[in-house]
């Protein structure tokens, strides 16, 4: 019974949580717009009895759906998003993997510090933090008043409000996730592995690329995975320093929601983009699994 | 024996494979190798052995490329080495920890290096295959490391070091991770490889039997600086300092004075109230100097009525270890010292002779014990 217990409470929070939250978002995907609160028809009505169920029921549709395939915006900007999360996963990895490996070089009195460090940017609201970015990147910002005061440049550089600037934001406010899961990778890897692959004929080049990388790879995975997933559906970094060419699926919804109070149609969005999202996270699941029976 | 001995370090036209020339290795303030010379030469099986922190694996490391020394040269066959990279050397290493490459199977991990010399696939699957049957893996080659045994692990380490015919193959305590009875078997698989492959081998350990067992000449490390070189059963019967003659066996040391000389024959006063021991030197003592006389307790008779022999000491049973195929008895002398007399247990136990209490006589000849300076 105990035992009953103690499965049901994670089962009863995710039901709770997250399976009536998506139910409900489904159900509003299958509504019809309407210029009333609740901004959508039909709503169910439970005085009519069962008559009212089924007059509910058969007013739901696909629609909604059906129209995300019809206007263009939509799968471009899930494409884009794509593109975005995938090139940012790859910098955000081209950034994170030195670090990281540098932190589990360093010498252990050093190493909680420098965790330390890596994680201190959690302290501030990453609202703040990516607005600071504005600050940064702006033409009358600090990073050109630098560029125009080292005389590396006399035209100020045009970052904020591009791709450009949206990268870098989500490159910044992700790499801990990078940094983290190839940090607790490397840092079990047994230095005399190196040695053995020098001794057997190995540069120190060919010893990184056949047994450093190898033996990070879980955490690599890791790493990317938690960067890409929710870069795919970031909102707040592409409004902010993105401009109006900026095209993510994230935006997109915000919009449907609360400019054009397209609810329906937004949690269409909201439901494909979940869709798209389980893929990955699945294929994390199952990395992670992977993972743990190697060690085991 | 019908066979010639191996000794290449007797004949003085041998070349050393190894030359270690004044070698002096420092990290910071701390000596770990000092002022050290020494030759080792083909095909030896030999053997580097210290308590830890003496300097052996640091002189290993040299050989395998992983450190310099800080004074003097290593010759590999007449050539410097301290310029050569690691993965330059003719030099493989199997490591304590083994180091296996957990990402690879066994067959990877033998192939491992030899990819490495760009081999033409053919050959690397010959010498693979060659390397599992002489280490009796060809059953598990398609496995991962973490799915084999420790014992099948050491193999795979031993093979994947030996794959490359390397000139020397370094073993850094290759043993140490199994347990005691795997350990004498292994011990005598590897000689049988070592003769098999003809290759040197240079061994680490901190274990004498080990060292004893496999090797063809043993040095004793102490602080960085090789104590003694010489066969395993030199090392044993005729140490050349009371250092050597503790760490290797079991000792009964006794420091007295030397009193007279009769022929070769040397007295040595010890304590007061017993009679002086009677022994053979080998060097010059000059009378009153202080000797270290120390006899191996399989040497010290026991008996219970005085025997004809050159030492004979009078005492009671302190303590009898019971090693089953052999039996330790601590005697107690009238002046306090404890004599460790050995015997083998050829009856049965309920047939034993003496026990505890016992007064007892502890005899041995005057050629049975070592003299030593120091």
């Amino acid at each position: 019974m105990r035992r009953l217990t103690l499965i049901a409470i994670p089962y009863v929070w995710l039901l709770a949580l997250f399976l009536v939250p998506f139910l409900i978002v489904f159900k509003i995907a299958l509504s019809d717009s309407a210029l009333a609160i609740p901004p959508y028809v039909p709503t169910l009505d439970l005085s009519e009895g069962w008559a009212g169920f089924t007059a509910f029921l058969s007013e739901l549709d696909f629609e909604n759906f059906v129209w995300l395939t019809e206007d263009d915006l939509y799968w471009k900007a899930y494409l884009s998003s794509l593109k975005i999360a995938v090139i940012s996963t790859v910098l955000t990895l081209i950034v994170g993997y030195p670090i990281a490996y540098g932190m589990a070089r360093a010498p252990q009195e050093w190493r909680a510090t420098l965790l330390m460090l890596v994680i201190l940017p959690f302290w501030t609201s990453f609202l703040i933090r990516v607005y600071s970015w504005m600050g940064i990147l702006s033409q009358e910002g600090y990073l050109n008043q630098l560029l125009m005061s080292l005389g590396l440049i006399s035209e100020p550089l045009i970052i904020l409000n591009t791709n450009t600037a949206v990268y870098i934001g989500i490159v910044y406010t992700y790499l801990p996730f990078m940094i983290l899961p190839i940090y607790s990778a490397l840092e079990k890897l047994d230095e005399s592995l190196l040695e053995a692959a020098e001794d057997l004929g190995c540069s120190r080049f060919t010893a990184f690329w056949l047994v450093t990388v190898p033996l990070s790879k879980q955490g690599i995975i890791a790493g990317s995975f938690l960067v890409f997933i929710p870069t795919l559906g970031e909102f707040v970094i592409p409004s902010l320093l993105g401009g109006s060419k900026t095209l993510m699926i994230g935006k997109v919804l915000w919009e449907e929601f609360f400019s054009n109070r397209d609810w329906p149609v937004a949690s269409a969005v909201a439901v494909i983009l979940l869709l798209i999202l389980v893929i990955p996270i699945i294929l994390f699941q199952r990395n992670e699994q992977k993972q743990r029976e190697a060690e085991g | 024996m019908a066979l010639d001995a191996f000794a290449p370090w007797e004949d003085p036209n041998a070349d050393p494979i190894i030359h270690f020339q004044n070698v002096t290795k420092r990290f910071g303030d701390f000596t770990a190798i000092d002022d050290l010379t020494i030759d080792i030469y083909e095909k030896e099986f030999f053997a580097l052995l210290g308590p830890s922190g003496c300097g052996k694996t640091t002189l290993m490391r040299m050989l395998a490329g992983f450190e310099t020394p800080t004074e003097g040269t290593i010759l590999l066959q007449g050539q410097n080495i301290a310029p050569v990279p690691p993965n330059k050397r003719a030099v493989n290493m199997m490591f304590q920890s083994y180091a296996l490459f957990p990402h690879l199977s066994v067959w990877e991990n033998i192939a491992f290096g030899l990819k490495r010399d760009g081999m033409a696939k053919n050959d690397i699957n010959d010498r693979v295959d060659e390397m599992l049957r002489l280490t009796r893996l060809e059953t598990f080659a398609r496995r991962k490391p973490h799915q084999i045994s420790g014992g099948q692990r050491q193999r795979v380490a031993l093979a994947r070091s030996l794959a490359k015919h390397p000139k020397l193959l370094l073993l850094d305590e290759p043993l140490g991770a199994l347990d005691k009875k795997l350990r004498q078997e292994t011990q005598f698989e590897l000689m049988d490889i070592q003769e098999k492959t003809g290759t040197t081998f240079v061994i680490v350990t901190h274990d004498q039997e080990e060292a004893m067992t496999v090797a063809s000449r043993v040095a004793v490390m102490d602080h960085g600086k090789i104590i003694q070189v010489a066969t395993p059963d030199a090392i044993y019967e005729t140490p050349n300092s009371t250092y050597v003659a503790d760490f290797i066996g079991d000792v009964n040391l006794i420091e007295g004075k030397a009193t007279s000389k009769d022929n070769d024959k040397l007295s040595i006063a010890w304590a007061e109230g017993q009679p002086e021991i009677v022994g053979t030197p080998t060097t010059e003592f000059g009378n009153g100097q202080t000797v270290h006389f120390a006899i191996r307790p399989e040497k010290v008779a026991i008996s219970a009525e005085k025997p004809e022999a050159a030492n004979a000491l009078q005492g009671k049973i302190l303590d009898i270890a019971y090693l089953g195929n052999i039996s330790t008895y601590h005697v107690e002398l009238a002046g306090g010292q404890v004599i460790k007399a050995q015997t083998a247990n050829n009856r049965r136990l309920s047939r034993r002779t003496f026990t505890w209490e016992d007064n007892v006589w502890l005899s041995f000849t005057d050629t049975a014990g070592v003299l030593l300076e120091r």
